[in-house]
């Protein structure tokens, strides 16, 4: 993989940390190891969109990786119910049903972005620098290129 | 058996396995089954319900299903391990996913339910009414089968038939 610029908070300097949200573990295994590959942080995991609320509130994360279709509650709601608590949110839906209704819908909840799967990790790098926009730099030559 | 409904599985498949294998794949014969398919080791089935209705399989054998998951995962996975099925079972919704993106967008509406992994070859048998196309792609971790089932469902037709003839 074509190590990426590690991303940092403009505020602190510190990682990205992102709140990944799916039902599949290997998704969120997936999602995880691209995160690393960017020089952000796993700030917390969701198998949910329930439980994607209680760990956004937890964990207060620069960045949610949100699926849609999962059970009890789905993502497009989740985001309605986070957006609604943290209107600061920022949410890319994650999802490999990519239909215009569906986008739209999420869209309108409140989320940022989105991108289908299978991720690709250069798309999603830069669709993470774009919803960050100026509060997420790239780290100074030197800071977090092992990771890369 | 409608193409219309059929090609659109067999593009995603094609796309998500090249992608996620990161290799070419080499699109093998196509054939009809009417008497229901034999799984070949590891598959992941998911049902269609409303204006299309059916059913997809997505099948390989077991060493190709743990190459599968090696080459998803990172590392050597053995074939008796979770993420075996859990690989299977992604694939099958990413194939899936883009699939009925592409339906949905055309305006047709239905439920896709999640997808149930089986171990074993016991036979899935279709309806008397349904037949079965059959496909497999040459990737580079193995044969990969996808066996699918398709139709209107006659009580929506009307809506709908008029445009694909």
């Amino acid at each position: 993989m074509k190590p990426f610029t590690p991303l940092t908070r403009k505020q602190d300097r510190q990682p990205v940390r992102y709140l990944v949200v799916d039902d599949s573990v290997f998704a969120r295994k997936s999602l995880a190891k691209m995160i690393d590959t960017f020089g952000g942080e796993l700030a917390g995991e969701a198998g949910d969109g329930c439980t994607a609320i209680t760990e956004y509130t937890r964990t207060m994360p620069d960045i949610v990786l949100m699926d849609i279709t999962m059970p009890q509650m789905e993502g497009i709601e989740a985001v309605e119910r986070i957006v609604r608590q943290h209107p600061e949110a920022r949410i890319v839906m994650v999802s490999s049903v990519g239909y215009q209704d569906n986008i739209l819908a999420a869209l309108q909840k409140g989320a940022r972005h989105f991108v289908q799967k299978p991720v690709k990790p250069h798309v999603l790098y830069e669709i993470i620098r774009y919803v960050l926009n100026d509060d997420g730099v790239p780290a100074p030559a030197g800071v977090g290129e092992a990771q890369s | 058996m409608k193409m219309q409904l059929i090609q659109p599985f067999i593009n995603a498949a094609d796309s998500i396995l090249a992608h996620a294998l990161d290799g070419p794949t080499r699109i093998g014969d196509l054939s009809m089954e009417e008497e229901g398919y034999r799984p070949k080791g590891f598959s992941a089935r998911i049902a269609i319900r409303g204006e299309i209705e059916g059913r997809v399989i997505l099948d390989m054998d077991s060493v190709t299903a743990a190459r599968v998951a090696s080459a998803l995962a990172g590392y050597e996975v053995n074939e008796s391990e979770q993420v075996v099925r859990e690989t299977l079972c992604e694939l099958a919704n990413m194939m899936i996913g883009n699939a009925v993106t592409l339906l949905n967008d055309q305006g047709y509406q239905f439920k896709v339910h999640p997808p149930e992994v089986h171990a074993g070859e016991d036979m899935v048998r279709g309806t008397s009414d349904t037949e079965a196309m059959a496909i497999y792609f040459d990737t580079p971790s193995g044969r990969v089968f996808v066996n699918i089932s398709m139709r209107f469902n006659l009580s929506h037709r009307s809506e709908h038939e008029p445009a694909l003839k």
